[in-house]
């Protein structure tokens, strides 16, 4: 797509949500990208754009300004019997909206579709920030902690509840995944919140 | 003077206190970063503290961002690839981005 792409004056970037370099290392070097794919351990690109689960994708356009607001979106179909979401639909409007044949959102409906903050997430980011630090640090009891603190006080920040598990030492597709996630969804909770059409 | 005084009152070092505050790291005294850490708190950022670590974590508040993606600017970012090599968001203007953000959990 980005191949395809890259002459209409256009590009991707990617940014890890993980724990260091090495655990993005096997999927990036497996992608092998031509554009930049970038590491974000301490979650700044979260913390700016209220991301709360991965993948998100957004639209910038020439002038840097945001024409598509927090989405979710797929590359492929790998996942879609899970998640029901279709990748192609994704491709088809970024393909019309970078060769000029389609317009991005209008500012005003970029504007209601986006999904701005609380205190509480702030609050949790902060904890998270805390916990990212010492767990750098090797002081990973106390990181434990306030990833747990972080958790509770944004449990629809799953870039928090459950990209943390590894550094809590548990499995962030096992059963303690699936636990969470489980009970998140029979509470009427949406794990994915792409836009509407 | 008593203990929180530092190494010149007398002769009883204060316990250093590390102050996280928008990616940068400063190391204070103990009575100094607590101070900071309140005076945050009474502007209305969020801050995590984790006393016997001796470390807190100013971030920013939900307004200060709201703000910002109200306004539909992009907000900049740089951050490193694999190599260490630095990328900055800004520099790509006058190309449209895709932003994915993903993670390998």
């Amino acid at each position: 797509m980005y191949e395809e792409l890259r002459g209409y004056g256009f590009t991707v970037i990617t940014v890890a949500l993980d724990r260091s370099a090495e655990a993005a290392r096997p999927w990036i070097e497996a992608a092998k990208p031509a554009h930049p794919s970038l590491i974000d351990t301490a979650h700044v690109l979260a913390d700016l754009y209220n991301i709360v689960n991965v993948p998100t994708i957004l639209w910038i356009d020439e002038r840097g300004r945001i024409v598509r607001p927090n989405d979710v979106a797929f590359g492929t179909d790998t996942f879609k019997h899970i998640t029901g979401l279709e990748a192609a639909r994704h491709l088809a409007a970024l393909r019309a909206w970078v060769r000029g044949e389609a317009t991005a959102l209008p500012e005003a409906r970029a504007r209601a579709l986006q999904s701005l903050p609380t205190d509480g997430d702030q609050q949790a980011r902060a904890e998270f920030g805390l916990g990212e630090w010492l767990y750098t640090r090797g002081r990973t009891e106390a990181a434990g902690r306030h990833f747990v603190r972080a958790g509770e006080l944004a449990p629809h920040d799953f870039t928090i509840r459950r990209g943390t598990m590894p550094m809590r030492g548990i499995d962030p597709m096992g059963p303690k995944f699936r636990e969470m996630l489980g009970a998140w969804v029979q509470a009427g909770n949406p794990y994915y919140r792409p836009l509407p059409e | 003077m008593g203990a929180l005084d530092g190494p010149r009152g007398d002769g009883v070092t204060e316990t250093k206190f590390t102050i996280i505050d928008g990616g940068r790291v400063a190391e204070v005294g103990e009575r100094e970063g607590v101070e900071l850490a309140k005076r945050a708190e009474a502007m209305g950022r969020p801050v995590a503290v984790a006393r016997d670590e001796g470390v807190a974590y100013l971030g920013v508040s939900a307004r200060e961002r709201a703000k910002v993606l109200a306004s539909l600017e992009a907000p900049d970012f740089t951050l490193p690839d694999l190599d260490g090599r630095v990328h900055t968001l800004s520099r790509h203007r006058g190309t449209k981005v895709l932003l994915v953000a993903y993670g390998s959990w």
